[in-house]
């Protein structure tokens, strides 16, 4: 009966084999899309690959790339890391895709990046902010890149805006102790704030899930601070505002595009008026390729695009951009001409640095009268 | 004459490993030995979880944290020595060290726990256990030396089919022939009743705390196995559930039975793997009004049948034997 057991699971082995071979239809280029469209992130996957679709669309509606149609096969990694590396190894062994463009959660990323590496396959995270999926250990991973700005990134530029814009002299923050994305926001929004002269008042930890925080939000008030840099997602953001609101805090809020959430205003109200966070790019900016993007999503998918579809949607367009400057689908030569990329993407002009990482500038929104407002666009 | 089983598992484990390489030559790509891979790692944690709510009885909700106690540790070892000199063969020795320093750290954390909480029965000892596994995670999401809530990294990918076969073999061997020895006779005492087991001259706590060190020691090589398949310890995969869906394969399984837990290790594993192909390929051929983004409901629905119709699960407490081996000798 062991031996059945081991019968059955072979068995098994092989109809899956059977099941997924379907029969390969006429030449056409496949691009392999990666999100959690199940768990905890399922919006975050709905909206990367609604983004993906658009690209794709209007890629194939203007004649394809290198004169073949695209065909994208989007698979769901449920936010998990096995599971990321299963689908990984599928698209690449199974679907035999020439790219993949995926995924948010950095953990998955980080154990789909080195199966890409090892099949030579290019791939570019539209989200994941974690350094590590494009530079491991001291070295680059050569065909991996991301299509968003990493966690120094988005703390540097909130601590130059808050410093050169608001005038602040005197800075406290919060962040989410369990959270690598808000711990880091933080952490690189200390420093140069810090180097540009400023100076730290109060640096407070909080549990992830906690709902009162009083104890640290006192200690923060007490030290004074001219502004509060909030590193943490939307409704966490809307808690600690109004908290801090209730203990007599009157200026400005500072945070990141983990802010960028409609229920933002819902939730936080009057509290989180006079608030400004960095973001990928700006709904109301009037550069052609901003409002272009705006209005195709919203007449194809009923509502405004978010953040990550807006990523998704750049990254797929970085990606079949670079193939079609390759003129080749080889990985190779698909991953040299990334790294020569310089593309006008929704999310502002794109090029790589040497880290694989995106140049480009970061817009400040505020929230005024219960609206995001595009306020600036700050260079690193 | 009694032939011992032990050998007949390696004859069976042989015939896998060779049947998976003459497969290899004929289109078993790395992603069927992936899931062929991720089975046996899930064969580890699911035969080790079933020693301890199974044969013994105690119902445990925190395995993953003592699979993360031996992901981290080994992946530490690991990552160490990786980086001192980056020459994979060269390592596979202290590859399988590193591996069982995890499982002794695991059995340590064990019997640590062990102690203070197996006096606990029933629902208390699964509350217990289930905020055990939480505080295992949340303690390694704070340590910054581990990557904190970034996750350990560059762990080396060590984790080879023959590697985690032969552990998986490992595995089952120790904890069928202890199941099947008297001491597996006084757990499974234990397990009926408590009282009475108690009351013959059993020491009954002694027995929950040396099989939940030697569960979590299994765990703790599952865990290790597992990092250094996914290259990543992150503090979120092994989380409460990752714990229930281990726990889903024993009870799927047949909660008691080893060969329960093997099978449904590799059945669930497939499954979801197997459902989304499944469903649209259905789709495409029926009509039906669901699609391949329903897999998830399908594979919830297929588990609840199972616990309606099987309440046992497949195997019940059942094991397999082969057909050369009488049942039950005389002695």
């Amino acid at each position: 009966m062991k031996r059945t057991l081991s019968i059955v699971a072979l068995a098994m082995l092989v109809a899956l084999a059977l099941v997924s071979c379907a029969p390969k239809g006429p030449a056409e280029i496949i691009i392999g899309g990666v999100g959690p469209v199940s768990g905890e992130a399922a919006t975050f996957g709905k909206s990367t690959q609604e983004g993906c679709e658009l690209a794709v669309e209007e890629w194939n509606a203007k004649g394809g790339v290198l004169g073949q149609q695209i065909k994208l096969v989007y698979e769901d990694d449920k936010g998990d890391a096995a599971e990321g590396a299963a689908v990984w190894t599928k698209l690449i062994q199974q679907d035999k895709v020439v790219a993949i463009v995926g995924t948010v959660m950095s953990k998955v990323s980080l154990a789909g990046a080195p199966i890409s590496e090892q099949y030579g396959v290019p791939m570019i995270s539209p989200t994941s902010t974690n350094p590590a999926v494009t530079f491991a250990d001291g070295k680059l991973r050569e065909f991996v890149f991301r299509a968003c700005f990493i966690d120094p990134f988005q703390g540097t530029v909130g601590a130059k805006f808050a410093f050169d814009d608001l005038g602040a002299r005197k800075a406290a923050a919060i962040f989410d102790v369990g959270n690598d994305y808000t711990k880091g926001l933080s952490e690189f929004f200390r420093d140069t704030f810090i180097a540009l002269g400023g100076e730290i008042v109060a640096f407070e930890a909080h549990a992830t899930g906690a709902t009162d925080f009083k104890a640290q939000l006192t200690k923060i008030v007490q030290a004074k601070p001219d502004v509060v840099y909030i590193s943490d997602y939307y409704n966490d953001v809307a808690l600690i505002a109004k908290q801090l609101r209730e203990l007599g805090f009157t200026g400005p809020l500072v945070g990141g595009d983990g802010w960028d959430s409609p229920d933002l205003v819902k939730l936080g109200g009057e509290a989180v008026e006079n608030g400004f966070f960095t973001n990928h790019y700006s709904k109301d900016d009037t550069r052609p390729e901003v409002q272009d993007f705006v209005k195709k999503y919203t007449a194809k998918f009923g509502a405004a695009p978010d953040a990550l579809a807006t990523l998704a949607y750049d990254a797929m367009n970085i990606m079949l951009d670079a193939i079609s400057r390759a003129g080749s689908t080889e990985g190779v030569k698909i991953r040299d001409a990334l790294k020569a990329t310089d593309f006008a993407a929704v999310s502002g002009r794109t090029m790589f640095d040497e880290q694989h990482n995106p140049v480009k500038a970061a817009a400040i929104i505020e929230i005024k009268g219960g609206q995001q407002v595009y306020r600036t666009t700050v260079a690193p | 004459m009694k032939i011992p089983r032990t050998p007949w598992l390696l004859v069976v484990a042989a015939g896998f490993w060779a049947v998976v390489q003459l497969l290899r030559l004929v289109g078993f790509n790395d992603y069927y030995l992936f899931i062929a891979n991720l089975s046996l790692v899930y064969v580890i944690l699911a035969v080790s979880l079933n020693l301890i709510n199974g044969i013994i009885g105690q119902f445990s909700l925190g395995h993953m944290g003592f699979a993360a106690v031996g992901a981290y540790v080994s992946g530490s070892i690991t990552t160490l020595i990786y980086k001192l000199s980056p020459n994979v063969a060269a390592h596979y020795p202290g590859f399988v060290l590193a591996l069982v320093a995890g499982g002794v750290a695991a059995a340590l954390v064990g019997v640590a726990i062990g102690f203070p909480t197996l006096r606990l029965k029933g629902d208390y000892l699964a509350i217990v256990t289930l905020g055990f596994g939480e505080i295992i995670r949340t303690i390694f999401n704070n340590i910054d030396a581990v990557g904190g809530p970034r996750g350990l990294l560059g762990i080396p990918k060590f984790s080879t089919f023959t590697v985690i076969l032969a552990f998986a073999l490992i595995t089952v061997a120790v904890i069928r022939n202890i199941a099947e020895s008297a001491h597996g006779r006084n757990m499974i005492a234990i397990r009926e009743n408590e009282l009475a087991a108690d009351l013959v001259g059993i020491d009954t706590t002694g027995y929950k705390v040396k099989v939940f060190a030697l569960g979590a020691f299994f765990a703790g090589v599952g865990g290790g196995l597992y990092a250094h398949l996914l290259q990543i310890a992150h503090p979120t995969q092994f989380g409460f559930i990752y714990s229930v869906q281990v726990l889903i394969m024993v009870y799927a399984g047949g909660v008691g039975s080893l060969t329960g837990s093997v099978l449904a290790a590799f059945a669930l594993t497939i499954l979801t793997q197997v459902l989304k192909s499944f469903l649209s390929w259905l789709k495409a051929v029926t009509d039906l009004p669901i699609g391949g983004d329903w897999y998830m409901v399908v594979y919830a629905l297929l588990l609840i049948l199972i616990m309606l119709y099987r309440t046992e699960g497949l195997m019940g407490t059942r094991e397999a034997k082969l057909m050369v081996i009488p049942e039950e000798d005389e002695k």
